[in-house]
């Protein structure tokens, strides 16, 4: 293989803030990675855990949930439940042998275009290092579909 | 209710605690034991494989199968069982999700064989492992089945008609799920039979002092904590799975101020039991600052794992863990 990896990341970014940082960042022609791929919510705080391991399931190489800056929030307590469950989520996505660095909480403000593109390059270029998931959800599948066959 | 049902029963990687529970229910009420008329049941009957193999296919009406697949056997048992029966009923949390036993995936193989039969202070001749082929010294070929790479969920190796949901199921379900059958009812396909469609909270007796929001400075760990039995566990920071666990089992645990570890397992709306259950317990947690949050989680859940994926790691989007591991049985 000489093409380079490129590592696939999916942020889920907040619509007040993160992603308006995000929008700005393209209307202000900033360069950044093509690497993520964003979904849009209202709120951080609506981010469930099970979506972040849904993404690592479909193949993301890392994921980002971004929302406003604390005491910035939209509606004003969503980020703080976004923060409870994230840290709570770390904890357990490194118990599934999920590296540190695949995973990360900001807080983007809507005029921050430059913190969005720096948190972009930097997660990219960690991720590079860091290589594909040490074992691929296609990988267990096979093996389950190899479990099956047993007579 | 008329004709028996032949209904076979069988065991896997378990405890035997779901043979219990089902002798429970049938001499709960031994009414039932009249309509049943058991082809299988290794635990406490002298059938042997082949005696299943024998029999026509389809003609086992019920199968009930306990226990998670850990063993080639397993596979083998699950499929025969399948061919021979109308319908597969995944018996118990192990079978359905992978139970208890389904933690061993946060580990692989050979990390737990190592830990067995090497590591632990009672081995009796170091690194001795078991081995698949054994000839003995009458010359006869023994065989041990294969140690599979991970714990799976019985509907992961052959199709499932239902689930009865528990650790294990408590009479009560297992007999309504019973009677569900014999009354000749056929719920969808995939239908957990037994147990309720609605949160365990809603028929817990300690719901009534539950406030509408509930936030605790503290989670607090059942075995040094005090707790009042009258009061709602969550607001006295103990993780109580009831608001994300299937209910049916009348609330046995805090009916006796234990809180609920998730044995019902998930509601139909869930897409990962454990995610659904962080994203709770976090929830309760009340701080605003990183360093407060970090505290609170450290000394109260040092395992988050093992409190939110007690009975479903092997059915959960991840199945196992990802780290270092070889890829290949």
């Amino acid at each position: 293989m000489t093409e380079e990896y490129e590592p696939k990341i999916l942020m889920i970014a907040c619509n007040w803030c993160s992603y308006a940082a995000v929008d700005l960042a393209g209307t202000s022609r900033m360069r950044s990675p093509h690497n993520i791929r964003i979904i849009r919510v209202m709120c951080s705080g609506r981010v469930d855990p099970q979506m972040v391991l849904e993404a690592f399931v479909n193949g993301a190489d890392g994921v980002i949930v971004a929302g406003c800056r604390l005491g910035d929030c939209h509606y004003i307590e969503g980020n703080y439940k976004t923060l409870r469950r994230m840290a709570l989520l770390k904890k357990l996505l490194e118990q599934l042998g999920v590296e540190p660095e695949r995973f990360r909480l900001e807080w983007i403000s809507a005029a921050d275009a430059k913190k969005y593109v720096e948190v972009a390059n930097d997660m990219v270029e960690k991720l590079k290092k860091l290589g594909p998931l040490r074992i691929s959800f296609e990988e267990i599948s096979k093996l389950i579909e190899e479990v099956k066959h047993i007579e | 209710m008329s004709k028996k049902v032949r209904v076979a029963l069988y065991w896997m990687a378990s405890c035997g605690g779901c043979e219990e529970a089902q002798v429970d229910a049938i001499t709960d009420e031994l009414s039932v034991i009249d309509y049943l008329d058991i082809v299988f049941w290794p635990v406490a009957m002298d059938f042997k494989k082949e005696d299943v193999e024998k029999l026509p296919d389809q003609s086992i009406d019920v199968a009930l199968i306990n226990g998670g697949v850990r063993l080639s056997e397993h596979v083998e048992m699950a499929k025969l069982l399948r061919r021979k029966s109308k319908i597969v009923i995944a018996y118990g949390s192990c079978s359905s999700w992978g139970g208890i036993p389904g933690l061993a995936n946060l580990y692989q193989k050979e990390e737990i064989l190592s830990r067995v039969y090497s590591e632990v202070p009672t081995v009796a001749e170091e690194g001795r492992r078991p081995q698949r082929k054994y000839v003995t010294e009458e010359g006869v070929e023994l065989e041990l089945p294969e140690f599979l790479p991970m714990l799976l969920p019985l509907n992961a190796v052959i199709e499932v008609d239902y689930y009865i949901p528990g650790c294990p199921p408590s009479p009560e379900t297992t007999l309504k799920a019973l009677k569900t059958l014999l009354s000749g009812e056929t719920p969808p396909r995939g239908s957990v039979l037994g147990a309720s469609s609605r949160a365990l909270c809603e028929e817990c007796p300690l719901n009534k002092t539950k406030p509408d929001k509930v936030l605790v400075k503290e989670i607090k760990r059942v075995y040094n904590a005090k707790i009042d039995p009258e009061k709602c566990l969550l607001i006295q920071g103990i993780p109580c799975l009831g608001p994300v666990t299937r209910g049916g089992c009348e609330a046995l645990c805090p009916r006796v101020a234990m809180p609920c570890i998730g044995c019902y397992g998930p509601l139909d709306r869930h897409i990962d039991y454990g995610g659904k259950a962080l994203s709770f317990i976090a929830s309760i947690i009340d701080a605003r600052s990183e360093d407060e949050i970090k505290k609170i989680i450290d000394t109260g859940i040092p395992d988050p794992a093992g409190l939110v994926y007690k009975f479903t790691l092997p059915a959960s989007r991840f199945r196992m863990n990802l780290r270092k591991w070889g890829g290949s049985r």
